[in-house]
């Protein structure tokens, strides 16, 4: 495995029930880079990101983190590959009885027997640096979603980790809270010299920050590289999801019988 | 043989239902000792679970123990043994109705808010974020539930029956006049200590265990939406409720014949 590549992904194979998500999908994640996974919905991409964490195990293939066979590993050593990933989940996932302080630091405690000033200083710092250290008493239910959204970020970096997944985390945001979520994920991105793995279909927002990014569908990658290898792509399918466009190679209908069947039959 | 198919396939739901259940017993005790570690999740799940369910079991024990105190003396009086009246409450109280009623109550306010809790815990993938912190939800959510009933339910179940021979003193006494020295008399004399309060404790501790692994595993599996947190809810109610009958009348089966 060459010493760039984060992930790997080998001919992996998921079924949910009988549907088929990834057909002998293989690819590969860069390190230090900001990767972008992009499909339209249904496509499994948070599934994916399930699956890289071990929180799904795949029907076949295998998924290499920093060298090591997710799913081979036990409990003890997943849980500490887990304490070097960080995930911010599409609803933020904050804790709900606890404070926004509480919940940054919940991770600190867990894993890490600290000073009380220390994890008090390390937990605002982290809060500063989403904007939210003034909001550090505050309970989950009293913040927006965007706000839900910066704390569960701040959570998800408090064990200083070496990724960080993304799941659509512009997902009905407005304009602002979207360019400071934009904005915070380059800049941690670069600050702490991490791996971001970002699954969205917000393409705009994506591209702007993506080094690298990929498009699935049905299963496999229809397309990868570059923003602007994606921009430039000459595939149909790539066209139709980059500019948005009602009809193309994913249909706008689901599958129906023709509208001549539809009368003929009783 | 689409009834064979169904049939066939009805048997192996059970089965796989039957079987994650058990997975779900394995894992969850062994992480058992951890929540003594965590000693104030451990407190909050004791308010939760066995607090707060306090209102409901002092005021059914105190009316059934009014109603066995009001039926016990009206039929005690035929046979000229109204002053045995202290003696059913108690014995009825300790040996089945307290625990059994404690725990049909307890399954309905705290099992079933378990359920929901965990469940919503699951919808809001706070289950998920825990697995993703590398902090075993078993050891988090699941364990200081279970431990906390195994603690809260004997305790109210103490506590009803001591309501409930309150209430059958109550009215017994204090309403229908029977004779004080009678009633407390009668009773110290037929109550043992390990036949009868010993038996109804372990009742209550074996009621508890079920109980908390049908709330939790309900929520831990319950379907991720709304239908299927409510769903799993009522399951709860209605399997812990049948389960405990069920469980009772096994266990007076092997400690009273």
């Amino acid at each position: 495995m060459p010493t760039d590549c984060l992930i790997e992904i080998q001919n992996l194979t998921f079924y949910r029930g009988e549907r088929k998500i990834f057909d002998d999908l293989s690819l590969t994640i860069p390190r230090g880079q900001v990767t972008a996974i992009m499909g339209p919905s249904g496509t499994g991409k948070t599934t994916l990101l399930k699956l890289i964490a071990g929180q799904l195990k795949p029907h076949a293939g295998r998924i290499l983190v920093e060298g090591q066979d997710v799913h081979q590993l036990s409990r003890t050593a997943l849980y500490q590959l887990r304490q070097r990933m960080g995930m911010l989940f599409q609803t933020g996932a904050l804790l709900t009885d606890l404070t926004v302080f509480e919940n940054v630091a919940f991770p600190l405690r867990e894993h890490f027997k600290l000073a009380e000033p220390l994890l008090r200083t390390l937990v605002l710092m982290k809060l500063e640096a989403v904007g939210l250290r003034g909001a550090f008493d505050l309970m989950p239910a009293e913040l927006s979603g965007g706000m839900a959204r910066r704390v569960a970020l701040a959570r998800a970096s408090v064990l200083d980790p070496k990724m960080v997944f993304y799941d659509e985390p512009f997902v009905g945001q407005d304009p602002i809270t979207m360019g400071v979520l934009v904005d915070l994920i380059r800049k941690l991105n670069t600050s702490l010299d991490l791996s971001s793995i970002l699954v969205s279909h917000d393409v705009n927002e994506v591209l702007s920050i993506a080094d690298f990014a990929c498009v699935l569908s049905e299963g496999k990658i229809v397309a990868q590289g570059t923003a602007q290898d994606l921009l430039n792509s000459d595939s149909e399918y790539v066209r139709q999801f980059i500019q948005g466009l009602p009809d193309g190679p994913v249909p706008l209908h689901y599958p129906v019988k023709p509208w001549a069947d539809e009368w003929s039959t009783p | 043989m689409i009834f064979l198919r169904y049939l066939g396939s009805s048997s192996l739901e059970v089965l796989q239902a039957l079987g994650k259940l058990a997975f779900f017993v394995f894992s969850v005790f062994p992480a058992l000792p951890y929540s003594v570690w965590r000693f104030r999740l451990l407190l909050k799940q004791i308010y939760f679970t066995g607090v707060l369910s306090l209102p409901i079991i002092l005021t059914a024990g105190l009316f059934v123990g009014m109603v066995l105190g009001l039926q016990g003396h009206n039929i005690l009086t035929s046979f000229n043994a109204e002053e045995a009246v202290g003696t059913m409450t108690a014995l009825s109280l300790i040996r089945e109705l307290g625990p059994v009623v404690a725990a049909l109550l307890f399954a309905g306010r705290a099992g079933s808010a378990l359920t929901a809790e965990v469940g919503l815990m699951k919808s809001t993938e706070q289950l998920s974020a825990l697995e993703m912190m590398a902090v075993d939800p078993m050891k988090f959510v699941v364990a200081p539930r279970l431990l906390a009933c195994i603690i809260t339910l004997p305790m109210l179940a103490m506590i009803f029956i001591a309501m409930g021979i309150f209430g059958g003193y109550l009215v017994a006494v204090g309403w229908l006049g029977l004779d004080e020295g009678a009633f407390w008399a009668h009773m110290n004399d037929q109550v043992d200590w390990h036949e009868d309060v010993i038996n109804g404790l372990i009742k209550a501790i074996a009621f508890a265990v079920l109980i908390a692994i049908i709330s939790l595993y309900q929520g831990y599996e319950s379907v991720p939406t709304s239908e299927g947190v409510s769903r799993a809810t009522t399951r709860t109610v209605v399997h812990a409720s049948l389960g405990v009958l069920g469980l009772d009348f096994i266990l007076t089966a092997l400690m009273f014949t």
